[in-house]
């Protein structure tokens, strides 16, 4: 069965990869079309020539940062909150209100959002930019991190909290020593998928973003309908590149501490 | 210093939800009742005919689509994914590596992803320019445009939503549970089926939940990948809001959507009694 298992691990692994594989292969393509010419990197100098991409991928990169930052601790306290007081007025209506964000398409809750700064904005002098994106995706990426955080939460024992109350330490002390160590996998993951949800969104923020606030999937979204060029293929690449050096430098730090 | 009690931890949350979740609602209720505007956005008079427009059994096979596509992609994801999940936990040392490479690819934009799907399957593709050049097919196959791609797409797109909440689940059952049915005789197979599963549940639970809902609302992947011939409720609300400028039908069509499904997460978390939330 372990060989089994291996094998169609292999497998999804290959469905998940060589799609991106072959896109990159064909980033360093030197003709347009999808026949092999040669090794060429004519797309990735028309790329860094490019000023336009290097400020989306700035702003793609602020706003993700900030917004996990933000949805993951509001969103972890709110699991917790949940996981210890699990009936009431107040759970119940976060719950059904986590319910609803869940449900929203993402079309609909682009233009509500719209809508609704749109109307903030006739009280207050602002204006659409890097702050009503932040504020866009902490909004859809927290029902998510709670959905993962109380998942981990729903298999802890409670009653191990419970000890360390018995033994005199504090609330604060209790969670910060027994229940966050065991839910810390729970919180990387949640903070893991927030953050892949706020850099791939491209539905609200093309919303909601404002002049200066145009981020990567925006750019990439106006290439692909432009037809899709090769350059698609080398930001593509280089973006897996660059994530996946993150990724795996972020593991081994985790790994040393 | 002392820990703020559950309610304390809620109250961030609980801040945000009313800001913004709660006005957001209100909006969209208010826009389903009101007429289309002349550039767009929403008017006066108040009106009931979006709502009455809703019962065209044109929209109601639109509906029911959806509800194939994204049922069956789940399904896909879940066959596709929980072994994944278990062979990750399985590999000692090596879970991280396993782990990151399902984040990988889901780290670049989701446009890429679809447009790497794109670039493999269309007429002009690789699939079609590698089978004409071999002499295998003499007209490109239409692989591009049609469910089956759709399909493809969303499973490709929403795989490691299924697998990271499975993943936190199987990682946190008992080791010694698992040695104890191997001890007492059980088959690997039964031990997966009779323990490894059930403890598994929220995980597979959450993480159906966290793929059939944005497949249900998809709209950019049967855009891209359906191309104008797969019509599914995301791309009926979002036709509403740019082409055909109808704002107050859109938002009428976005609540029934959100309430079909706020009736299918009721049913789940019923049955399951833990639920999602």
């Amino acid at each position: 069965m372990k060989r089994a298992l291996s094998l169609y691990a292999a497998a999804v692994y290959l469905f998940l990869h060589l799609p991106l594989a072959v896109l990159a292969v064909f980033s360093f393509n030197s003709s347009r079309f999808t026949v092999w010419e040669g090794f060429s990197l004519r797309w990735y100098e028309a790329l860094f020539r490019d000023p336009h991409l290097a400020e989306a991928a700035l702003n793609s990169l602020i706003i993700a940062f900030t917004a996990t930052a933000a949805a993951t601790v509001i969103g972890t306290l709110c699991a917790y909150g949940l996981w210890k007081q699990k009936t009431g007025i107040l759970p119940g209506f976060i719950k059904s209100s986590l319910y609803l964000s869940l449900v929203t398409p993402e079309i609909v809750m682009g233009v509500s959002l719209l809508a609704f700064y749109q109307w903030v904005f006739r009280f207050l002098d602002v204006q659409l930019g890097m702050h009503t994106v932040v504020l866009a995706h902490v909004m859809f990426s927290i029902a998510y991190v709670v959905v993962v955080a109380l998942a981990r939460l729903r298999t802890l024992d409670p009653s191990l909290e419970e000890a360390a109350l018995d033994l005199g330490a504090t609330e604060w002390v209790a969670f910060r020593k027994v229940t966050l160590p065991q839910l810390m996998p729970g919180v990387a993951a949640a903070a893991l998928l927030a953050f892949t949800i706020s850099i791939d969104d491209y539905v609200i923020t093309s919303l909601v973003a404002g002049v200066d606030s145009e981020t990567l999937p925006m750019v990439i979204y106006a290439m692909a309908r432009r037809g899709g060029s090769p350059l698609v293929n080398a930001v593509s690449t280089l973006i897996v590149v660059i994530l996946g050096v993150m990724i795996v430098a972020s593991e081994r730090l985790q790994g040393h501490s | 210093m002392k820990l703020p009690a559950a309610r304390l931890c809620l109250l961030p949350a609980a801040v945000l939800i009313l800001l913004l979740f709660i006005a957001l609602l209100l909006i969209v209720c208010a826009y389903s009742l009101l007429s289309r505007g002349a550039y767009g956005g929403v008017g006066l008079p108040r009106s009931a005919e979006s709502y009455t427009r809703l019962f065209d059994p044109l929209y109601a096979s639109i509906f029911a689509r959806s509800f194939a596509v994204a049922a069956i992609s789940t399904a896909l994801c879940l066959l596709l994914g929980f072994p994944l999940a278990l062979f990750i936990s399985r590999s000692g040392r090596r879970k991280n590596l396993y782990l990151a490479l399902v984040i990988l690819p889901f780290w670049t934009s989701f446009l890429v992803r679809t447009y790497a799907w794109m670039f493999l399957l269309r007429d002009t593709g690789l699939l079609n320019t590698l089978l004409l050049s071999l002499g295998i097919i003499r007209e490109p196959l239409p692989l591009l445009y049609n469910y089956g791609a759709v399909i493809l797409g969303l499973v490709y797109g929403y795989l490691p939503f299924m697998v990271l909440p499975i993943y936190a689940t199987i990682e946190r059952i008992d080791r010694s549970v698992i040695e104890a049915a191997a001890d007492l005789g059980a088959k690997p197979w039964t031990t997966l089926t009779q323990i490894v599963v059930p403890l598994s549940a929220p995980g597979i639970a959450a993480g159906s939940v966290l793929v059939f809902i944005p497949c249900l609302g998809a709209y950019l992947t049967p855009d891209l990948l359906g191309g104008g011939k797969t019509i599914l409720v995301g791309n009926l609300i979002q036709n509403q809001f740019t082409t055909a400028r109808d704002w107050p039908f859109g938002s009428a069509v976005s609540l029934l959507l959100m309430a079909l499904v706020m009736v299918l997460l009721l049913l789940i978390a019923r049955r399951n009694q833990e639920g999602l939330l």
